[in-house]
């Protein structure tokens, strides 16, 4: 533990650590953070209405990276998530304090415009959701909504299909439905549709907890080629998948409030995937790590 | 194994051939009886009705009644052409008026207004209970949207149009509502997740998602339209004996020629006013075919 590279904790070795509800407001152990971040989360905190859902979380995502957010249900990992790109501001109710620092700009800033924020901050999400639309203008939808200038739709189409795996799978029939597709095929075009607007990052909801293991490995194999392109931040449930693909991992837990029974989610550990896995620092990660817990 | 097995089936057989199920007791038999005789009741008197229409209508079901006009002198050989075609036009102008309000009204309700507002739920509520204000109200208003408008009389196309367009908006507006919230959230999620703005969104993957139910429940809608007279007469619309030329010709409809031809005590005309009947629920029942098979051919499964 001494080794343990730059935390920063308000307990101490010496306090029992047993009780993974106990853990106190602003304990979070920050690990080795990456040289250059391209995302930031600065005193994030996430308010549905009165309720408190994340507390304030600071995490930075290293370009080039893929960041695991793991975690039990609850947790509010999917709700930092999605206040990345500012999908939050489409609940009713949800209030964010705090800021999200992209290249070092706030997008809670209020001249900032999320429809922009979302053309480079892509997202892909936990059940496919491709349009009732062909293959192919799945895939053109973005750049055409956008405004892309693009000299050639075919080529864009067959690159980002290409870049999602999905080519040859499908480029005898992308004028067909992309109902016709597999779950695991569907969930790719989604991942070829995000690429096709040519995003920065890449935020990704469970997006392997609707497929079989065949079709999540082959997403997963699809995240180690992406990650040479784009910064990738998933979400996943899957502890193997957070230690097979990502590069640094952030696990979270919730806390229930006292009085209401209320869960607020909060970061208790951010680290190197390995260092995380092998040797966690707090023991609220190791319990749910080994599986102790969650 | 083999114990547990015949066990399982011997208290299988003996529950099977136990010859009393509590499915044919006496109470089941008198519910379901009821429930027969619910369903035989609301059937028959709809069918006693239509083949009583028939069979009063028959020998005038023939072609004067679709190209003369409205004749006193003739009875024999009175038509309905003034009220089918002024029916169409009817129709024609409302669905113009009410299909583009509607959907915009909805849309509006369902992807753009804050449901937390007061004023938005003071709007649902209403809208629920505009669809229940008996047309002949809307008949009022027409008319006195019509004299707002300048219009001396109120007896032309629009102004009948106007009537059944506001009497139809409630529905429209609550069928295109559902139409729209039955599109999954997912796909909203997903174009905005690609940077579409919200009207991109609902241009371009909700609205055409939903059409057909939106279709489907326009031509409910329009087919409610078709039948009503009460409005119609509200805002002046009478018998004439001339086709309409425009928005703003006198007209009629064929419920109206109905209503007028049935209170006439000649047999003759009560003769015709069946066989228009007839016309009439032909032309509903076509309207609501088209409904259903809009439905049925791009429903979508998501």
């Amino acid at each position: 533990m001494a080794s343990h590279p730059a935390t920063f904790s308000t307990s101490t070795p010496e306090e029992p650590r047993f009780d993974v509800y106990s853990a106190i407001e602003g304990e979070q152990t920050i690990g080795e953070v990456p040289a250059e971040a391209v995302m930031e989360a600065d005193g994030l905190n996430v308010f549905y209405g009165d309720f408190h859902a994340v507390h304030d979380v600071n995490l930075q995502f290293g370009k080039n990276e893929i960041t695991a957010m793991i975690g039990p249900s609850g947790c509010g990992k999917s709700t930092v998530l999605r206040c990345l790109n500012r999908m939050n501001d489409l609940v009713a109710g949800a209030r964010v304090e705090g800021s999200v620092l992209y290249h070092g700009q706030n997008i809670y800033e209020k001249k900032v415009d999320p429809i922009a924020v979302r053309t480079h901050i892509g997202m892909v999400f936990q059940k496919p959701n491709p349009f009732p639309k062909s293959i192919y203008d799945n895939i053109a939808y973005g750049p055409r909504v956008t405004g892309m200038k693009v000299d050639s739709m075919d080529d864009l189409v067959e690159e980002a299909l290409r870049g999602a795996a999905l080519w040859d799978e499908v480029k005898d029939k992308l004028k067909q439905s992309a109902y016709g597709l597999s779950g695991g095929q569907q969930q790719r075009l989604c991942i070829a549709r995000t690429i096709a607007t040519k995003p920065d990052v890449i935020l990704m909801d469970e997006p392997c907890s609707a497929l079989d293991p065949i079709a999540t490995s082959k997403i997963e194999d699809l995240m180690m080629q992406l990650r040479d392109e784009y910064t990738i931040i998933v979400v996943t449930h899957n502890m193997q998948q957070a230690a097979r693909v990502s590069d640094r991992t952030a696990f979270f837990t919730a806390k229930p409030d006292e009085t209401t029974g209320n869960r607020t989610g909060l970061l208790v550990e951010f680290d190197r995937t390995k260092q995380l896995f092998s040797n966690p620092f707090d023991k609220r990660t190791e319990d749910y790590i080994s599986g102790r817990f969650g | 194994m083999s114990v547990a097995a015949s066990t399982a089936s011997e208290v299988t057989l003996a529950t099977i051939a136990s010859g009393r199920t509590r499915d044919r007791d006496i109470k089941s038999l008198l519910f379901l009886g009821a429930l027969w005789f619910s369903l035989f009741f609301g059937i028959m008197v709809l069918l006693a009705l239509i083949i009583d229409t028939a069979i009063a209508g028959a020998p005038r079901l023939d072609g004067n009644l679709f190209t003369r006009f409205e004749s006193t002198l003739f009875p024999e050989r009175t038509g309905f052409k003034a009220g089918i075609v002024g029916s169409l036009w009817l129709m024609a102008t409302t669905a113009l008026l009410a299909i583009p309000l509607g959907i915009a009204a909805a849309l509006h309700l369902e992807e753009f207004a804050d449901g937390t507002r007061w004023y938005n739920k003071l709007i649902e509520v209403n809208l629920q209970n505009l669809a229940a204000v008996p047309s002949i109200i809307y008949g009022m208003l027409a008319g006195a949207i019509m004299s707002f408008l300048g219009f001396a009389f109120g007896g032309i196309v629009i102004g009948g149009a106007i009537a059944l367009a506001l009497l139809i908006l409630p529905v429209v507006i609550i069928t295109t509502r559902e139409a729209v919230r039955a599109v999954p959230q997912d796909i909203r999620q997903a174009s905005l997740a690609l940077g579409a703005t919200p009207w991109q969104t609902t241009w371009r993957q909700t609205l055409p998602s939903a059409v057909p139910g939106i279709a489907t429940g326009t031509i409910l809608g329009l087919s409610r339209a078709i039948g009503e007279a009460a409005p119609l007469i509200l805002v002046g619309i009478a018998t004439v004996r001339f086709l309409p030329t425009g928005l703003d010709s006198k007209v009629t409809a064929l419920p109206i020629q109905i209503f007028n031809l049935s209170s006439n005590s000649q047999e003759a005309f009560q003769t015709a006013a069946s066989a228009a009947i007839i016309v009439l629920l032909v032309m509903v029942l076509a309207m609501n075919a088209v409904a259903i098979i809009i439905r049925n051919k791009f429903q979508k499964s998501w």
